[in-house]
């Protein structure tokens, strides 16, 4: 076996996971304040790299303000989302709130090929472009750097769940609503910044990844992906999503570069299912006890 | 305005036929499908045909989302089983085709078993996860498997034949489908009136409650899902018959999204919802076609917005019914029967 491969294919994927943990917070953020599975985020995330497209490549604005610019064009689609038609389905039966965020996802892969046409477009380069090697490991710059940015995000909103008084809303709505608005917490507000700051993740890992990867309709598909990794990582947990995002980015990456592109998706699904049968709420999810 | 309609038996309630108009109306409606290939021209046939599919497995669907609560998607996964089944056997062995049509049935029944064995420990979305896995597990397999599947190029069958009679148009392709969704959506409004109906009923409504009433939860649970992927398994055999090719992208994701879609639309819950659903879910993108080829001439570039628009007048729908209608089509249809049930009465 070439180690020195495998440890390069490994630190790529370790990358790319990065990237996943990063839009799997988001998933988490949205899932712990409004127990809303996204099926969309893979869709908000290819809206964000189209706006990018749209600033950078068509109005011609530096990249380091298209991409500021992108992300929050993301996170107000977030936030729209939420207030018109996520708001509606308060207390509805999950079912139902998943299968509007399936509309919601091609609603949006709709919009995106009426303006952007469902032609794969590159964005342009805006990372810089010397390799990066650490030890003798070679690293693609786009790959390392976009982990850099996203990791930098991902250090910011742990910070923030922390220790501001956002991020302490949040948490308390999370685990006892009633108790959270008899506090005098806005929960509707919670809800709606959820949302809002749900979509920033996922928008600026969309502009990354499809940095790296170009850009189509299809984009969306990425959202399988980090539905997995939320899934395997337990839906409420943030540890879980970081955990379990740079293990299935990892996995993805190797089994793609050892058994070929067509078993991406199988390998992590088995990962999936092994513990969906073992533990289904997830490594590290709490486990509900239901009541009559 | 309807009298006379006092019932007095519990029999008489769960009757599928409760009174001689509703039979003078049904027997009017399979007159109208019988003689509906002799007036159609090939392009509403084949529509005729695609319709009856679309019934058939939205309303296996429509029986383990709508009335036992299990979200699957994996329908498109169970109708592939189905068709690469027929498709196998039509080559293989040259039976006909209701031999093969029963084994698809129970083959994807089969494998509906397997894929609901989960759904005691998991369930709501983690079970609809799981759905998801299994038909990314059997997209691969249609894909890789290459001795049976014929891997990425698919199988290409023979016309459906029985007794020397070999079903190669769509006029011929149409009796059989029709009479087989006429039959298989009778034969699910007879089981949902049966204890095993009303257990799936309670498994839907609460199933801890269910379980305490005495209903054995993994029974019924794996019940339902046999059930729903043997009339998957069907509608993908009659698919692969109609088509006369199958290959793995002919089930992708968004077609076990469409089928979902289309029970909502329609009206989870409800028999006739799914047929309303599947129906009107398989006429719009047809609509919209025939709508695009009137305005080409004025706009020359409406082909190509076609699609997106597609896209966006599908997940309208799905967003739209949800908040506005979320009981579907079958309420409207509910509201505008309660409207002359009641004339001339206002409510």
């Amino acid at each position: 076996m070439d180690w020195l491969f495998f440890g390069e294919i490994s630190l790529a994927g370790l990358a790319m996971g990065g990237l996943y943990a990063l839009i799997a917070l988001g998933f988490v953020m949205i899932y712990k304040a409004t127990r809303v599975i996204n099926f969309a985020i893979g869709e908000i995330m290819m809206f964000a790299a189209y706006l990018f497209l749209a600033f950078a490549g068509g109005m011609e604005l530096s990249a380091w303000i298209a991409l500021p610019l992108a992300v929050i064009g993301g996170s107000i689609l977030g936030g729209v989302i939420e207030k018109t038609m996520i708001r509606p389905m308060l207390g509805e039966s999950p079912i139902s709130v998943v299968m509007v965020t399936i509309g919601i996802a091609s609603i949006l892969v709709g919009l995106v090929e009426f303006i952007w046409t469902a032609d794969p477009q590159l964005l342009p380069n805006f990372l810089p472009r010397e390799p990066v090697f650490i030890g003798p490991l070679y690293l693609a710059p786009k790959i390392a750097y976009g982990f850099l940015i996203g990791s930098a995000l991902l250090i910011v909103y742990l910070l923030y769940f922390r220790f501001s008084r956002g991020g302490v809303a949040l948490r308390a709505t999370a685990s006892d609503q009633a108790a959270a608005y008899s506090m005098g917490i806005n929960v509707r507000r919670v809800f709606n910044l959820a949302w809002v700051f749900g979509s920033l993740a996922a928008s600026l890992a969309g502009v990354l990844v499809a940095a790296t990867g170009g850009l189509s309709p299809q984009f969306g598909i990425i959202g399988l992906s980090v539905l997995v990794v939320v899934i395997v990582g337990g839906l409420d947990s943030i540890l879980g999503a970081l955990v379990a995002g740079v293990f299935i980015g990892w996995l993805e990456t190797v089994a793609g570069a050892y058994l070929g592109g067509e078993y991406r998706m199988p390998a992590t699904f088995v990962v999936l299912a092994v513990i969906l049968v073992i533990r289904p709420y997830g490594l590290f999810g709490t486990h509900e006890i239901e009541r009559v | 305005m309807r009298i006379g309609d006092a019932k007095q038996t519990y029999e008489a309630d769960e009757a599928i036929w409760t009174s001689n108009t509703q039979k003078l109306w049904f027997g009017l409606l399979l007159l109208i499908l019988l003689l509906f290939p002799f007036m159609a021209d090939s392009y509403l046939l084949y529509l005729g045909c695609l319709v009856g599919i679309a019934v058939i497995s939205t309303t296996g669907l429509n029986i383990l989302t709508g009335f036992t609560g299990l979200i699957s998607l994996g329908q498109a996964g169970f109708m592939g089983v189905g068709a690469y089944t027929v498709a196998w056997l039509s080559l293989n062995t040259g039976l006909p085709f209701p031999v093969t049509l029963l084994l698809a049935g129970l083959v994807a029944a089969a494998v509906g078993i397997l894929v609901g064995l989960p759904s005691l420990r998991v369930k709501g979305l983690y079970l609809a996860i799981a759905t998801l896995a299994a038909s990314v597990f059997l997209h691969f397999i249609f894909a890789e498997w290459e001795s049976v599947t014929g891997g990425m190029g698919g199988l290409s069958l023979e016309p459906a034949h029985l007794f020397g009679l070999t079903f190669q148009s769509d006029f011929r392709m149409y009796f059989i489908i029709v009479t087989l969704a006429v039959l298989m959506v009778l034969a699910a409004r007879n089981v949902l009136r049966t204890r095993v109906g009303r257990a799936f009923i309670a498994i839907r409504d609460r199933d801890i409650s269910a379980e305490i009433l005495g209903i054995n939860l993994l029974r019924y649970k794996l019940m339902s899902f046999a059930l729903s992927s043997f009339y998957a398994g069907v509608a993908g055999g009659l698919f692969a018959y109609f088509y006369r090719v199958v290959t793995p992208e002919s089930f992708p994701l968004s077609m076990s999204i469409f089928y979902l879609a289309a029970v909502i639309v329609g009206g989870m819950g409800n028999l006739l919802g799914g047929i309303l659903g599947a129906a009107f879910m398989t006429l719009v993108p047809e609509a919209l076609k025939l709508l695009t080829a009137a305005l080409t001439p004025f706009y020359p570039n409406a082909p190509v917005f076609m699609s997106p628009m597609l896209e966006i007048i599908f997940g309208a729908l799905i967003v739209g019914f949800l908040i506005f209608e979320p009981h579907g089509l079958a309420e409207i249809w509910h509201r505008i029967r309660r409207f002359f049930r009641l004339w001339p009465f206002r409510n």
